[in-house]
């Protein structure tokens, strides 16, 4: 049903992202489906690498540390930003396009009166695709 | 537009496979354990996420309270402290500023011609995240947009008035304000002397100053992996110290300078605008107005930054980019054209010939000009440097030095050499020419307007200038809050949305609170005092940038 599974992810986060990791590994093990993990990072060195060539191999490891659990084919994409916090929603669509993903499985936090301003980038992501959307809430 | 620039991106579809990957990095990034972000405060309250430097946010935000209550309370007490530092400092200092801003821009212009112009900022992979208009306009915009609507006509003029005015002596000191010898007289000379000298205040030194505290920013954070705030520009002297009280305290200047530039030019700016708006629409110069203005501007800063670099304080300063070609184009195109085109070159020529002698530090004689237009200016600009250093060094990853170098020093200088040709020039024409003086007497914020009223389409082309100076106004506010958010946030780019809003909002309040409290002359004079320590802060850039380009690795 699924051939390639997009994962957006945010490697300073990692404890919040399990649930929706858990159900990625779970439906790329069930539909046999590539999984791509992407992020969406600073050009500026960040707290977890200080270039965004840095950022790469981690995203990297981590993305052949899932596979190991799921044993399907993995990829990885970074996405640089001069201001990722600003451009997260439109590079993330973007990235659905440039890895021809078919669903793309998304933490996001529960809904709360600030998305008024800033609307959630899950949100933002699933209004302005044509391919399926699972979001996952992560408790806080 | 090339944002989100692939260059990084390494879409790998093949299978990932064993072994770690061996580092493709550049190789010389500085090796510290400080982790980026390791000193600030993450928490949530209200629903709101925070990540914030809890030293530099908490003390920066501590001071600025401090002033603005100080000012509001203390209002004839503190002006007149405010104004006798900042006498002293361009009285008995001016030669330090003038001779500082030389080294800027003879280490500017000198790196473009050597090997290490070739050196690329982020690494020799590094691929630009803007086009170059989208760049450049974003440059200029935070440079000196707003500074060429409001002195583009006035200060030729000015140097023109007094430079035919000839000198005059009491005591043996010279009183009139004449740039350098003067032009008693001499209607040819005067226009050519105050064109080089307002060129001068406008082209390679303003400039300069930029592009070396943007230069070395840009370097010691994208090709040394070292946060984007000012304090990494004093690692190669202060070594790991600048995680400490040293890196705090230049921080929190930068946040001071930033917030209070911003705050006070936007009070400043609304009152002018509004004279602006009653001189041309009949609506009423008063404070409703003002603060609906400073409240408007806030509030589309706001949109701005929420939007962020590249689809709001881009596509503005791009806009406004169109907006003044399509003035200044105007300008030429109905203005003294043959005037202004021969006039270019003229004035350039004149501005290169009188270059020594307007930026020699010592032994002047013109100590009423020397001090008291370019030492202020020069102190101006520094103050100025640490925003529109640190803006210009973020949307600057990816360009080679030596293209950097020209964007940023080379082609501003020339356009300013073209706005101050078409519009001072067309101004000047109109007093020698027509004999028209309506613009030589109107207050300073209308001179552009009595200048423009002179030529056809008036009410268009005044419209036209109304709106570039508060869209102006915008992207100096939002590329200001993304500035003091990252300093506040330890160098990150990526911190919650709410506090960047936050900036932008706190410096509309402090617009207001000063505007009607009074104290915003006062305080921008508090602001410029701050160029004499940021002087010393960019000549260590100027020692930063050498050291930086020459451990890059070659080739």
């Amino acid at each position: 049903m699924f051939k390639k599974i997009m994962v957006p992810v945010d490697l300073a986060h990692k404890e919040l992202l399990k649930p929706s990791l858990d159900l990625a590994a779970d439906i790329a093990k069930l539909y046999q489906a590539d999984t791509c993990y992407i992020s969406v990072t600073a050009n500026t060195p960040g707290a977890l690498a200080k270039t965004p060539e840095e950022y790469a191999q981690k995203l990297e490891a981590f993305a052949k540390e899932q596979g190991q659990l799921h044993g399907q084919v993995v990829s990885s994409k970074v996405i640089t930003s001069p201001d990722p916090v600003a451009d997260m929603d439109d590079a993330i669509i973007q990235a659905i396009h440039d890895t021809n993903a078919d669903l793309v499985i998304m933490t996001t936090h529960l809904p709360r009166r600030l998305d008024i301003v800033m609307p959630s980038t899950g949100g933002k992501v699933a209004s302005h695709t044509d391919v399926s959307v699972f979001l996952v809430r992560h408790s806080d | 537009m090339e944002k989100n620039s692939p260059n990084a991106s390494s879409d790998k579809d093949a299978p990932v496979s064993d072994g770690v990957p061996a580092p493709e990095g550049p190789a010389n990034l500085i090796d510290t354990d400080y982790v980026i972000g390791q000193d600030n405060v993450t928490t949530r309250r209200f629903g709101l996420d925070v990540d914030l430097h809890g030293k530099v946010f908490t003390i920066s935000s501590l001071l600025i309270l401090f002033f603005v209550f100080l000012t509001l309370a203390l209002q004839d007490q503190v002006e007149p402290i405010f104004n006798a530092i900042f006498a002293f400092l361009t009285g008995n200092m001016s030669w330090f500023f003038l001779l500082a801003a030389n080294i800027f821009v003879l280490l500017a212009v000198v790196l473009i011609f050597t090997p290490m112009g070739k050196i690329r900022i982020g690494g020799a992979h590094a691929t630009p995240d803007f086009s170059y208009l989208g760049w450049f306009a974003m440059l200029f915009a935070a440079g000196m947009g707003i500074g060429l609507m409001f002195y583009g006509v006035s200060e030729p003029l000015t140097h023109f008035g007094t430079a035919i005015g000839g000198t005059s002596m009491e005591d043996g000191v010279r009183t009139d304000w004449a740039p350098l010898g003067a032009a008693a007289g001499d209607q040819d000379g005067a226009m050519s002397l105050a064109m080089a000298a307002t060129i001068f205040h406008w082209g390679l030194h303003p400039w300069g100053i930029y592009a070396v505290v943007a230069l070395a920013l840009a370097l010691f954070s994208f090709n040394k992996g070292l946060p984007l705030t000012m304090r990494s520009v004093f690692y190669p002297i202060l070594g790991e110290r600048i995680w400490g009280w040293p890196g705090h305290v230049i921080d929190i200047l930068a946040v001071f300078a930033t917030l209070f530039g911003l705050a006070t030019s936007l009070g400043l700016g609304a009152s002018q605008a509004s004279a602006g708006l009653a001189y041309l629409f009949d609506i009423p110069n008063n404070d409703v107005t003002m603060v609906l203005l400073i409240v408007g501007i806030s509030a589309v800063a706001l949109l701005s930054v929420l939007a962020g670099v590249d689809k709001g304080v881009q596509r503005l300063s791009q806009l406004n980019m169109v907006l003044a070609f399509l003035l200044l184009a105007f300008v030429i195109a109905v203005g003294p054209t043959m005037a202004i085109a021969t006039g270019f070159f003229k004035n350039l020529g004149a501005y290169l010939v009188d270059l020594p002698a307007l930026s020699m530090p010592f032994g002047r004689e013109d100590a009423n000009f020397s001090q008291g237009w370019t030492a202020f200016y020069w102190a101006w600009w520094i103050s100025w440097s640490p925003f529109v250093g640190m803006f210009i060094a973020r949307v600057s990853r990816g360009r080679s030095v030596r293209e950097f170098l020209i964007a940023v020093l080379l082609v501003p200088s020339l356009v300013s050499v073209l706005w101050m040709t078409a519009f001072g020039g067309t101004a000047i024409d109109q007093v020698i020419t027509d004999n028209f003086q309506g613009v030589k007497d109107a207050a300073l914020e209308l001179q552009l307007f009595t200048m423009l009223g002179q030529l056809p389409l008036t009410s268009i082309t005044s419209f036209v200038g109304i709106v570039l100076v508060m869209v102006f106004f915008v992207t100096s506010s939002d590329s200001g809050s993304l500035v003091i958010d990252s300093i506040t946030a330890g160098g990150k780019v990526d911190a919650p949305k709410p506090q960047r809003m936050f900036w932008a909002i706190i410096e509309g309040v402090i617009a207001i609170a000063l505007l009607l409290g009074g104290g915003l002359t006062a305080l921008q004079t508090a602001v410029i005092t701050t160029g004499l320590p940021f002087t010393l802060v960019l000549l260590v850039a100027c020692y930063a940038i050498i050291k930086g380009l020459l451990s890059e690795p070659k080739g």
